[in-house]
Parts: structure tokens; C-alpha cells; sequence
């Protein structure tokens, strides 16, 4: 897979090299061979699918992980980060989407926290701090109220805050995460005039987006990761947006995942023009018994707040959501499950279990209050209910009193959607079925999805994995920036038409 | 659930493995993965319940006159009214909240007792108002951290200094000492002829009431599952506010009429009745092995735990150990029991990985 990239610009060493890093974390393998070389003096694009790795490769190069095997160089000495302080110490700095600011304290105090300057008698120098904030504002071009507190402030000029930081910790290679997702077009040409002079200056930035327009725009470089793998690496010039996709996405799908054709019945569900000021607007469809309707779209595309909000755990400002001509009340999730609408949460951990309780009670969560009898429950109650399904599903664990939290990933989701399948739901809405799970685990939720359907459930499947959605549904939802920017039939959903309606505005028909 | 047009997925459909086996042969699991004995003495619980027995035997085999009816009589009587808040208490932080304003409704519903008697009410009547004000002053708790959104332990920080304020403001620093006898005397009484207190028969029927509520009931599975991980409760279907709420508004309930007896026991009200009643409380309910991050406990441990308090300070106040003496023996054994308690949760987890693999790098394989 990997190629020597050193074609272009063999001179001196490279800001930043990784070669073949693997990382991962039980049985899921997060990076199988990452290969990544940033030059000094340039702008670096990293471009992948979901789940890609690129996010894993970034915690590395940051310090949050260490990685199980391959080559890791920082201008030609080889290095190996324990925490983010090594890493900080060694002139890198990553930008996140949302940076992490004290809400309370001032703008310069932010940029200088831990490591103030102090006059002679030991005391903080706050004229010293102030001049040195505003001379780093200067330098970036940007007008910012150095006293102002961070509360408040735009994301963009929080990106700004961390920016600054960064370079008066003198970093030599900054790291962008999807620096302009929550940006105006405004912001995100200041935030460009600001990396552009940075490269001039002679530091290395690497810039990870989805927006192919403003990866064309802005980076010199482009390097493609799929399933934790290097690709390619290219000079921004050489290539174009098609080739990106094509690379990303680069792979057969059609044959992994097997849905069986179904007879799809009546509409089932019925969501219509549903908005949430700022999240998303103008959500209209509809799921049919039998059917798999596939909601794809980039991560932060509004995706899991439609979601949530049609299942009643958030509420929207207008729109309906009907269940069999039925109206389904906003923000109740209990009258949304009585009705016969599931939701298995896309954080398994955070919002589908609750880790530190057993199987047995995570299975019967769900319906607890139908195993009362005469108002009271009993653990053998809940142990026969959940003995059903954890054997009907095939849940590998060493009783139903073990916390569900020491399973494994995929035994996990298992008992997730157990204890949504004894709801006896005629909608299921899965958000990411597949999500950290191990390749044998997949195959059987993916089976299982496609028996539910035969057997009449409606099924909304929001995936990130674009081959699973291909896969398994028979149409196709694209969500981009809260809004459905394509309805594709199955016929006609291929992984090229399903990116670009995920990362081009423009409206597509099926 | 009962429309019976659903479809009907039935576990017996499924096959996710696609095995021909996996049909016919029902894998068997194991309701428990150790066995009853283990659950049932290797717990927290058990081990409050067994250092109660230990410190009663002692205390009868070294401390002269503990063993007379009388001390358990009068052990009670001063248990009782932690007794009676704990039992709510225990639900309140099982869901990962606090509330330190018990001991003033208490001081509370003991002034609207006294202010109303004075004025003519009929006793049952102020008693009954009491309660009402009880509720209302636990759902205003419930109000500011439900639907406000604002943290139990400022809240009720808040209220504490709020309903004792109130309870001062209403009665100066007089007492009303004028009760009728029937009911000061009942206070007092004992059940026919046995050691135990009248009081005893309501605690009784509320602890069943809440160990049912607790343990037995698909609200109670939601106390636990919200103090674990309130987010999936939610997505469950458990209604996080309202089950706080209500949780409040019962404290509150409970609290007043901890407040009404405490009046008639000791024949006053004061507004500064049972100041400081809410730590020994509280103390109590972690004590009996109660999580204070939230869902974990049980109620018998809870019980254990305040009567394990009060036999201490019953056998040493025997013994003519001076109070402050008993108040530090006391807190030594609170602060040992938490520290033990996560002693012991630290070596089960070093047990569990030997590798000792922090939790991060296992969440961190669905980033």
C-alpha cells in the first residue's frame, strides 16, 4: 500500500513523518499502516471517509496515543510522545473544531495559561502579557480585544486564541481538525490568510477537511487515508476532486453487504418538513414497512439530531412526525416508544447502556414497566426476559449479571439492540449499527437488520460507512449541513453520487 | 403496546449468526455469574449490618445498663427522625443529587405546627398543613434543579438557609410548649409491651413502602439507572426530571413529618429544631453504602448504617464518653467506610486488568 512519496522537494528533512503506524485498540484497528509527511514551508491536506483513521493519526502526532508499530519523525530524529505535554514541548500544536478556552478568563490569559511572564519580584507581568497578545493578533492580521474574556467569542476567533497560542509556544507544526466546519465564508478566508502566512513563515500546517472546495483552495499537498491505510499523496495540482473521491471511497462494495429483497408495504413513518433553528431545517421522508432507508452524510452533517429529535429525546421548532398516521408528540420518548419507535444511539456507551449496570437490567430497560407485574419487578422477571434475547441474538457473556460494560464492542450493540427489539418496534432507527465493532460482529448486525426488514420493521439506518449504506438500503438519504440534499433509489446510489451530494451544495435528483 | 396491528419481530426469527445450528440450539445463560452466597454476604451492605451486630454485642457485653429495654426505647426515639429522612435521602442520591435542606423543613413544619396549634387549629389539621408545606417546600427544590437546571447542592444550600430563615422569622425565638397530651404522650409511647416505640409503625410501613419503591419497581430501576448514567436513561424512556421531582417533593413529605414528630417527642417548636439533622443524615446514608456519585446503595445497608450511628452514641453517651468524643468516633468511621469503599473498588479493578489498562484507551476505539 504504501509508496515512497518523497518525489517533490527532496531537500532536508520533513517537518513531520510518519511511515506505516499501525494503532489498535483491542480488536478494532483503528490505523493498519498510516503514512503521512509534511515538508516545512507548506500546507498539508488529509482527506478520508469517516472513520478513515485520520483522527487517530492526529491524537498521535498530539501525544493522546502511542502507536503499536511504525516509524514516527519529527526533522529526521525520531520521537515518541508519551502525553501532550512531550508533543507541546516539541513545537506541535493541533486546532480542534471547538476549541477549549477558560470561558472566565481574558483572551491574553488564555494564550499565556501555565506559563505567564513574571517581572522580577515573581509577580504575572500583565503589561508584558497584554503587549505580547496584541503583538501576536498583529502578526496574524486579526483585531481581537486582548482583554476581553473568551466567553462569547465566535469559534472562529477562538480557532484565532489557540492559533496564537500556538505560535507563541513557537510551534512548528500546527494541526488543523475541520477548522472551518462551524465557520462563515468570512472567517474561513481570514482563517486561510492566516495559514497561508504561517507557511510563509516557514511552519508546516496540515489541514483536515471535508470541504473539497477549500482543500483545492488553500493546501499545496493532499494525502488520501481509507480504512486506516495510506493511499496516496499528491501535489494539490496534480489531481482533482473526482480522483479524491474516487480514492477515498476506492473499493467494491456491493457484495459485502447483502440485503435481502424485501416486499416494502404501507408508510410507516412519516416525517415532514421538521426544522431546528441551527441544527436542521426542511426535513421531509418517509420509512415503509420492509424497507432500509440509508441516512449517509459527513459526521456534524445534522444527521443524529434528526434522529433524536423524531425519537422525542430533543425537541424541534415545526414539522410533524406521524407513526402510521398517527402523530408522534415532540420530545417524548416515552409515547414515541409506546407508539412503536426505537432509537439505538449512535454513542453506545454514553447514551445507549449504562455500562456499570448488568446485562439483564440494560436488556429490560426498555421495558421495564410491561414486565411489572401489578407495578413490581423482580430480577428473575428481567433475567428471563433478557435470557431470550441475549440467546436470540447470540450475546456472548458470562452471565446476565455482568456489568454490560465489560463486553466486548460488539456484545455491546448486541444488547442494545436486544433491549430495543423487545420493544417490539415497527420503526427502528439505528444510528451507526456498525460503529467500533469487530468485522464478525458487523456481518451479523447487518444480517440481522435485513431479517428485521423481511420481517415487515421499517428500518432508518444512519451510517458513516459509506459501503454499508450502499450495502443495505434500498434508498438512500444524503444529508449535508442539516439539510437532505439528495434522495437517491437504490438503483442509482453509488459511492461517487452519495459523496458529492455529502460535500457539494448543490441540490441532486434522483 | 397493546396495538395489535405491530409487526412481530419475535426472538425466535432471528438468526444474525446465519447458522443452521444456532436455531435449534437456545444458547443457556447463567443468571448470575457468582454464587447467592457471595452475593448476598460479600457486600457493602453486609459488612455495615455485621459491624452493627459486632458493636452491639460489645456494647452489651462492656457497657453497663445497654442491655436494659429502656435503651432501646430511647435509642430509637432519637433515631427516628434520621431514620424516617434517610429512607428518601437514600433515593435522592442513589439519582446523583443531594438534599441538605431536610433539617430545616423539619424546623419548618415544626413552627407551622406550633404557629397554627397556638392559633386554634386543631392539631390534626396543622399536622396536615405541615405536610402540605413539607411537599411544597421539597417541589420547590425539585422546581429550581429540574425545570431551572441548577445544581441539588447549591439549591438546597440555598433552601436550607431559606425554610430555616422562615421557621425563625415565624416564631422568634419563643417556643410553643402547649400540646395536647394524647398526642405528646403517643410520641413517647411504647408498642404494648415491647421495648419499641410507637414511632417504629410508621417508620416500618415506610420503609417497606420505600424499599419496594426502590428495589421492586420499574421507577426505582430508573433512580439507579439515572444516578448511573442519566443520558441513557433518558434515551430509554426514563423520565429524568419527573422522577427527580418527585423524589424531592417525597423528601420534603417525609422531612415535615420527621418534623412533626420531632415536635411532639421533645413537646416544642422551635425554629431551631433539628439544626444540623441533615449531615448525621447524610452520613448515615453513605455510611450504609450508598454511592455519593449515585447508583449504588440499598436500602437495608442504609438502615444498618443509621442505626450502626446510633447504637454508637447510645453505647458511649452510657459509657459517659462526652459528645464531641462520640461526634469524632463518628466521623472517623464515615470517612474510613469511604475511603474502604473505594479501596476496595480500586483492587477489584486492578484484579479485573492485570494489565491495568486505563479506561480511555478502551473508549477511546469508538472515537
Amino acid at each position: 500500500m504504501t509508496t515512497p512519496i518523497d518525489t517533490a522537494e527532496p531537500t532536508g528533512p520533513a517537518a513531520l513523518e510518519l511511515r506505516d503506524v499501525g494503532k489498535a485498540f483491542g480488536a478494532v484497528v483503528a490505523l493498519k499502516s498510516a503514512t503521512l509527511t509534511v515538508r516545512m514551508n507548506s500546507i498539508h491536506a488529509l482527506v478520508g471517509e469517516n472513520g478513515a483513521g485520520k483522527s487517530t493519526l492526529v491524537k498521535i502526532v498530539a501525544g493522546l496515543y502511542q502507536r503499536d508499530s511504525g516509524e514516527f519523525r519529527l526533522r529526521g530524529e525520531d520521537v515518541d510522545f508519551r502525553s501532550t505535554a512531550e508533543s507541546k514541548a516539541a513545537g506541535i500544536a493541533v486546532i480542534y473544531q471547538e476549541p477549549t478556552l477558560f470561558p472566565d478568563l481574558s483572551v491574553t490569559e488564555n494564550i499565556f495559561m501555565g506559563r505567564q511572564p513574571t517581572n522580577r519580584f515573581g509577580r504575572i507581568d500583565r503589561k508584558a502579557m497584554r503587549s505580547e497578545a496584541q503583538g501576536l493578533f498583529e502578526r496574524l492580521g486579526v483585531r481581537i480585544d486582548p482583554d476581553r474574556p473568551a466567553e462569547g467569542l465566535s469559534i472562529a476567533d477562538q480557532q484565532i486564541i489557540e492559533i496564537a497560542k500556538a505560535i507563541s509556544l513557537d510551534a512548528r507544526v500546527l494541526i488543523m481538525d475541520e477548522p472551518t466546519a462551524a465557520l462563515s465564508g468570512v472567517e474561513v478566508d481570514r482563517l486561510f490568510a492566516v495559514a497561508r502566512s504561517l507557511r510563509d513563515e516557514g511552519r508546516a500546517l496540515v489541514f483536515i477537511s471535508h470541504r473539497f472546495e477549500e482543500v483545492f483552495a488553500l493546501c499545496d499537498m493532499i494525502t488520501v487515508m481509507r480504512d486506516g491505510s495510506y493511499i496516496s499523496t499528491d501535489a494539490i495540482s496534480d489531481t482533482s476532486v473526482d480522483e479524491i473521491v474516487r480514492r477515498m471511497v476506492g473499493r467494491d462494495v456491493t457484495d459485502l453487504f447483502p440485503k435481502q429483497e424485501t416486499t416494502v408495504g404501507d408508510t410507516l413513518l412519516e416525517v415532514r418538513d421538521l426544522n431546528s433553528a441551527g441544527i436542521f431545517s426542511d426535513i421531509s421522508f418517509e420509512v415503509k414497512a420492509g424497507e432500509i432507508v440509508g441516512l449517509a452524510g459527513l459526521v456534524g452533517a445534522g444527521r443524529s439530531e434528526v434522529a433524536r429529535a423524531v425519537f422525542g429525546v430533543d425537541g424541534y421548532d415545526s414539522g410533524s412526525v406521524t407513526l402510521k398516521g398517527k402523530a408522534i408528540p415532540k420530545k417524548n420518548p416515552t409515547a414515541a416508544m409506546a407508539r412503536g419507535i426505537a432509537l439505538v444511539p449512535e454513542d453506545r456507551r454514553k447514551q445507549g447502556l449504562v455500562l456499570d449496570s448488568s446485562v439483564s437490567h440494560n436488556t429490560t430497560m426498555a421495558i421495564r414497566t410491561k414486565l411489572a407485574k401489578m407495578g413490581l419487578i423482580t430480577n428473575g422477571a428481567e433475567n428471563q426476559a433478557a435470557k431470550v434475547w441475549a440467546s436470540r441474538l447470540e450475546v456472548k457473556t458470562a452471565s446476565l449479571d455482568t456489568p454490560v460494560g465489560t463486553l466486548s464492542g460488539g456484545n455491546q450493540q448486541k444488547v442494545v439492540l436486544g433491549k430495543w427489539l423487545a420493544t417490539h418496534p415497527d420503526i427502528l432507527i439505528i444510528d451507526e449499527p456498525t460503529r467500533g465493532i469487530d468485522v464478525g460482529t458487523k456481518s451479523e448486525v447487518h444480517r440481522l437488520l435485513s431479517q428485521l426488514a423481511g420481517e415487515g420493521m421499517g428500518i432508518l439506518m444512519i451510517s458513516s460507512e459509506l459501503p454499508e449504506v450502499l450495502g443495505m438500503a434500498d434508498r438512500v438519504l444524503v444529508m449535508r449541513e442539516g439539510r437532505i440534499t439528495a434522495h437517491l433509489d437504490r438503483s442509482v446510489a453509488d459511492a461517487e453520487s452519495v459523496m458529492f451530494a455529502a460535500t457539494h451544495a448543490e441540490e441532486l435528483q434522483p | 403496546m397493546s396495538d395489535s396491528t405491530k409487526t412481530t419481530v419475535t426472538p425466535e426469527s432471528l438468526n444474525p449468526s446465519g447458522r443452521a445450528d444456532a436455531q435449534a440450539s437456545v444458547r443457556t445463560y447463567r443468571d448470575y455469574g457468582t454464587p447467592l452466597w457471595r452475593r448476598i454476604l460479600l457486600t457493602r451492605e453486609m459488612a455495615i449490618i455485621a459491624l452493627l451486630l459486632v458493636v452491639i454485642v460489645v456494647a452489651i457485653s462492656t457497657v453497663r445498663g445497654f442491655d436494659r429495654p429502656i435503651t432501646i426505647t430511647y435509642l430509637l426515639l432519637d433515631v427516628a427522625p434520621i431514620l424516617l429522612i434517610a429512607l428518601p435521602m437514600t433515593l435522592v442520591i442513589i439519582t446523583g443529587e443531594i438534599d441538605l435542606s431536610v433539617a430545616s423543613i423539619v424546623g419548618l413544619s415544626s413552627v407551622l405546627l406550633g404557629t397554627l396549634t397556638q392559633a386554634g387549629w386543631p392539631l390534626e389539621a396543622a399536622a396536615l398543613f405541615a405536610l402540605v408545606a413539607g411537599a411544597l417546600g421539597g417541589a420547590l427544590n425539585g422546581f429550581l434543579i429540574t425545570v431551572v437546571g441548577l445544581p441539588s447542592l447549591a439549591v438546597t444550600i440555598g433552601t436550607l438557609a431559606l425554610y430555616r430563615g422562615l421557621a425563625v422569622g415565624l416564631l422568634g425565638t419563643t417556643a410553643v410548649t402547649d400540646w395536647p397530651e394524647f398526642w405528646t404522650d403517643l410520641a413517647k409511647d411504647k408498642i404494648g409491651d415491647s421495648p419499641f416505640p410507637v414511632i417504629m409503625i410508621p417508620f416500618v410501613l415506610l420503609a417497606i413502602v420505600f424499599i419496594v419503591l426502590l428495589h421492586f419497581t420499574p421507577f426505582g430501576r430508573g433512580i439507579f439507572a439515572i444516578g448511573l448514567n442519566d443520558e441513557a436513561a433518558s434515551f430509554s424512556g426514563v423520565n429524568v426530571a419527573r422522577t427527580k421531582f418527585i423524589l424531592f417533593v417525597l423528601t420534603g413529605v417525609v422531612s415535615a413529618f420527621a418534623g412533626i414528630y420531632f415536635t411532639l417527642r421533645f413537646g416544642s417548636a422551635r425554629g431551631d429544631n433539628a439544626t444540623g439533622l441533615e449531615l448525621q443524615v447524610i452520613a448515615a446514608v453513605l455510611l450504609g453504602g450508598v454511592s455519593i456519585f449515585g447508583g449504588r446503595g440499598a436500602m437495608h445497608g442504609v438502615i444498618a448504617g443509621v442505626l450502626l450511628i446510633g447504637v454508637l452514641a447510645s453505647a458511649l453517651r452510657l459509657a459517659n464518653v462526652t459528645s464531641d468524643v462520640i461526634n469524632i468516633i463518628t466521623g472517623v468511621l464515615l470517612v474510613l467506610s469511604v475511603v474502604s469503599a473505594s479501596f476496595l473498588a480500586w483492587l477489584s479493578k486492578k484484579r479485573q486488568r492485570p494489565g491495568g489498562r486505563k479506561r480511555g484507551a478502551v473508549s477511546a476505539a469508538q472515537a
